[in-house]
């Protein structure tokens, strides 16, 4: 079956030091992957590089086949490529209903309407009570966001991606800043995820990459030294050469 | 041919002109982050001063000059203080509305101080008649102000780069909390920084009095090429402000050159191409 | 857990989401505003009309700075665009109808809008503002220049409109001329109301806040924006229009630098993001201006200077938004 996301041979340099140095990845649809590696590995350049933030000196990102590297950011989510952002950029004076109705209305293509208020379109309510009920968030749903906690943004924010029907989904740390209590219903929220939703998962947080990754890709140095199941990626010596012993517990996962 | 070297020789001056004038300014805004709007008008009070003490107390040239930059310290130390204190840090709608607020209220004063007419700089003799380049004669007042600007330009950078003082200077531009945390007393820093890009502005004034006429309105006139050389040449940078100002010195003599009549539109539409072909300054980052 | 109806949400979500409340009310307030006016000055309703026009162009304002978020000192382009395109279709082209007039003026204003929106959205900050500076002195200079059309300095005369609708004659007291005002300023608000609930207005809201959080979205915050930018100017274009029709006379004042910055002020004095805010300080602002100015045109400027300075100290919010703040901080507190 095609690959719903591929990445072959990316590379971007600054000055002289390869950032993102020759990477190539693929997804198939309903593939969870982990992307892991020590500060610094750059990951986040990745994903730059994938969402269309930043332009790649060489290399192609295709999603469903079709290059979409000369696309811009905004182009590369009209055809399914979604990311969520590791600290939660949200519109504070806005509800979680408005958030989501925001992102169905893009999707629809009805965000340019002057007419009309979203509370009054069953359909995109329908579609707001569905995802925000998903996430547990349905009580706060007209709430500002300022007024929520924390731990209920993170949720919020992969509703909004979710909201995007997005074919791929790149996740960047979902439980950042998360407190223990409330990590249990991110990690319900992530198994609930469409099952042929390709979904990319950038994390530190051990415990929930052997929870939730079928496959765990780790970078390191710009380069991806491994690419294989959960239980092989603590033996590999290369994975434990770079994080030089730094995650000790993930040991206990195998 | 001679035309072209008559447009330079008239760009340069007006070029170093502006650059006194502004390099204050680009100054304030790299460290400060404060869009300050009144810039314009300290440098009008410069001339203001000067126009005076030249004419009314009867100073020389020299002490005029020099009662100008001080003075116009003066009425500014205590508007930083109460004014721009507040805005540091906050968003850029306030400070543009503050900053016009101030520009405002010193247009409106300097008109019922000092009335509504075009005040002249007497220039001392050694700085009238004009001196013979082969190809044509050049006001001296224009050599003079060309000489200014550029030993404005070599003792910034000196300053800067070289002394104590411009390390400080320095750390506190490029990381305002770290500088603090190492011992360097900030708002000592920003005041003097201040003082010294108001005096800068009011010597420019002076100077300049000749090509750019003190009136009331001159805050306002000539607001759009003080931003504009600062948004062109990037804020804080010494090279960038030389070469907007000299770029702006010579589409603006160009155009009074060539088209009289249209000059100002033409000038207005050249600032808004570079602008829009530069929209990060002339040292802007390509995208990605 | 059953789904709950449309209706039952609309009750469960605070007052202010409710959509067609305020609006009534604003509008209500708007025409007994208009009818006591009517009555206190029936000596002076130019004056009145030129609040309305006024009011017209800070609304316009007020939907790119206080619901997107661009700062700009040059917003009477817009304006001025509006009001000369009515007065030469009537006093070149002897297009007399207003409503014709108003048509052109509407237009002109759009695309007045569209050029400003195309060129002000190219850079972001300093460079921004000082693009809309540069804008209005080009569009004051081509004006200035172009005076077989404009009548440059001496200004724009001649238009002389016919009745209104076949049937209401523009007197020498002003009465059609303000009623002609105040019925467009009520339909331009209850269609700027419904424009700021709608997804478009909400995705600008969004984009002022975070344009990067916008494009994540998928949605392009420049299209908007221009977008924007075309309803705003189409705004101004109707209180530039109501100027020429109602003064019949166009000058270089309404495209200058001082009238940008003056309609700032009317916004920021009564609030930015609200509409509310916008009429509050044109009608606080322009009835201080006819009660000072009619002494000496600095002192005026040193006013305003003074004005804004406090409100940046003092009210931040401007009178209006002060108010509402309070208001809603009361409500809460029950």
């Amino acid at each position: 079956m095609q690959p719903i996301f591929e990445v072959r041979n990316l590379k971007r340099a600054f000055g002289g030091l390869a950032v993102t140095n020759d990477v190539s990845l693929s997804m198939a649809p309903g593939d969870r992957v982990a992307l892991i590696g020590p500060n610094g590995a750059g990951k986040t350049t990745f994903v730059n590089l994938v969402t269309g933030n930043l332009r790649p000196d060489s290399g192609e990102v295709r999603i469903a086949g079709e290059p979409v590297t000369g696309v811009d950011a905004i182009g590369r989510v009209r055809r399914g490529l979604v990311r969520s952002f590791q600290v939660t950029r949200l519109f504070a004076d806005m509800t979680p209903a408005e958030h989501v109705a925001l992102a169905v209305l893009q999707r629809s293509g009805r965000a340019g309407r002057l007419f009309g208020n979203f509370l009054g379109m069953s359909d995109v309510m329908a579609e707001v009570q569905e995802l925000l009920g998903k996430l547990g968030l349905k009580e706060l749903m007209h709430r500002k966001v300022s007024e929520i906690a924390y731990g209920q943004q993170r949720l919020l924010e992969i509703a909004v991606a979710l909201a995007l029907k997005p074919r791929v989904l790149l996740l960047d740390e979902p439980a950042a800043g998360v407190p223990q209590s409330d990590t249990g219903r991110i990690e319900q929220a992530l198994a609930d995820l469409p099952a042929d939703l390709a979904v990319l998962m950038i994390e530190h947080d051990m415990d929930l990459v052997f929870r939730f990754a079928k496959r765990v890709v780790v970078l390191a140095a710009g380069a991806i030294i491994f690419d294989g199941s959960p239980s092989e990626v603590t033996k590999d010596p290369r994975v434990r050469e770079a994080y030089l012993g730094s995650y000790a517990n993930a040991s206990h996962a195998a | 041919m001679q035309t072209v070297l008559s447009i330079a020789i008239d760009a340069l001056a007006y070029g170093m002109v502006l650059f006194v004038i502004s390099i204050g300014l680009s100054v304030t805004m790299g460290l400060m982050r404060v869009v300050n709007l009144a810039h314009g008008a300290f440098a009008m009070i410069g001339g203001y001063i000067a126009s005076y003490a030249a004419r009314d107390l009867g100073l020389a040239y020299g002490f005029a000059v020099l009662l100008a930059i001080f003075g116009t310290i003066v009425i500014a130390v205590p508007i930083e203080r109460l004014l721009y204190r507040r805005i540091y840090g906050a968003p850029e709608l306030t400070q543009v509305l503050m900053t016009i607020g101030i520009t405002f209220c010193i247009i409106g004063i300097a008109n019922y101080v000092f009335g509504p007419t075009l005040k002249t700089v007497p220039l001392p003799s050694e700085l009238q008649g004009s001196v013979d380049l082969g190809f044509r004669a050049i006001a001296t007042h224009r050599i003079f102000a060309i000489v200014c600007g550029l030993a404005v330009a070599a003792g910034l950078w000196y300053a800067i780069e070289k002394t104590a003082f411009g390390v400080k200077l320095r750390a506190s531009v490029d990381n305002a909390a770290m500088a603090a945390a190492l011992g360097v007393r900030t708002e000592i820093v920003y005041a003097v920084s201040f003082a010294v890009a108001v005096g800068l502005a009011a010597f420019g004034g002076v100077v300049g009095a000749e090509l750019l006429p003190v009136e009331p309105y001159y805050a306002l006139r000539y607001m759009v090429t003080f931003l504009v050389v600062v948004s062109v040449g990037g804020a804080g940078s010494i090279p960038g402000a030389l070469v907007a100002c000299l770029l702006l010195g010579a589409i603006d003599t160009t155009g009074r050159y060539l088209m009289p009549e249209f000059g100002e539109f033409f000038f207005y539409l050249a600032v808004i191409a570079i602008i829009c072909v530069f929209p990060r300054g002339l040292a802007g980052r390509a995208k990605g | 857990m059953t789904m709950t109806t449309t209706n039952d949400m609309i009750a469960a979500s605070p007052a202010r989401r409710r959509f067609g409340g305020g609006d009534v009310i604003g509008l209500a307030i708007i025409l007994l505003v208009a009818v006591i006016g009517y009555f206190l000055f029936p000596n002076n309703l130019a004056l009145l009309t030129r609040i309305i026009a006024a009011a017209l162009l800070v609304l316009s304002l007020d939907l790119v700075t206080g619901y997107c978020g661009v700062a700009t000192l040059g917003h009477a382009a817009l304006f001025g665009a509006g009001a000369y395109a009515a007065g030469i279709a009537s006093a070149h082209y002897g297009i007399n109808d207003p409503l014709a007039m108003l048509a052109f003026g509407i237009v002109a204003g759009a695309v007045a809008g569209l050029i400003c929106g195309v060129v002000i959205l190219r850079a972001h900050g300093l460079p921004q503002l000082v693009l809309s500076i540069a804008l209005i002195h080009l569009f004051h200079e081509f004006a200035n220049k172009a005076s077989s059309w404009t009548g440059g300095s001496d200004g724009l005369s001649g238009i002389a409109p016919t009745a209104l609708l076949g049937l209401y004659e523009f007197d020498l007291w002003g009465r059609t001329a303000y009623v002609f005002g105040v019925v467009l300023l009520a339909i331009v608000f209850v269609l700027l109301r419904l424009i700021v609930r709608s997804p478009f207005g909400m995705l600008c809201r969004g984009i002022k806040e975070d344009p990067v959080r916008i494009r994540s979205m998928g949605a392009s915050p420049k299209i908007a924006l221009t977008k924007m930018y075309v309803i705003s100017g189409a705004v101004a274009g109707v209180g530039g229009a109501l100027n020429a029709i109602s003064t019949q006379v166009v000058g270089l004042d309404s495209l200058s630098f001082t009238m940008s910055a003056e309609s700032l002020v009317m916004l920021v004095l009564g609030g930015t993001g609200t509409l509310f805010g916008a009429l509050t300080g044109t009608v606080v602002f322009m009835f201080f201006e006819d009660v000072v100015s009619a002494a000496n045109p600095f002192h005026w400027l040193t006013m305003v200077g003074a004005l804004l300075i406090a409100v940046v100290l003092f009210a931040p919010k401007g009178l209006y938004g002060t108010a509402a703040a309070f208001v809603a901080r009361r409500r809460e507190a029950k």
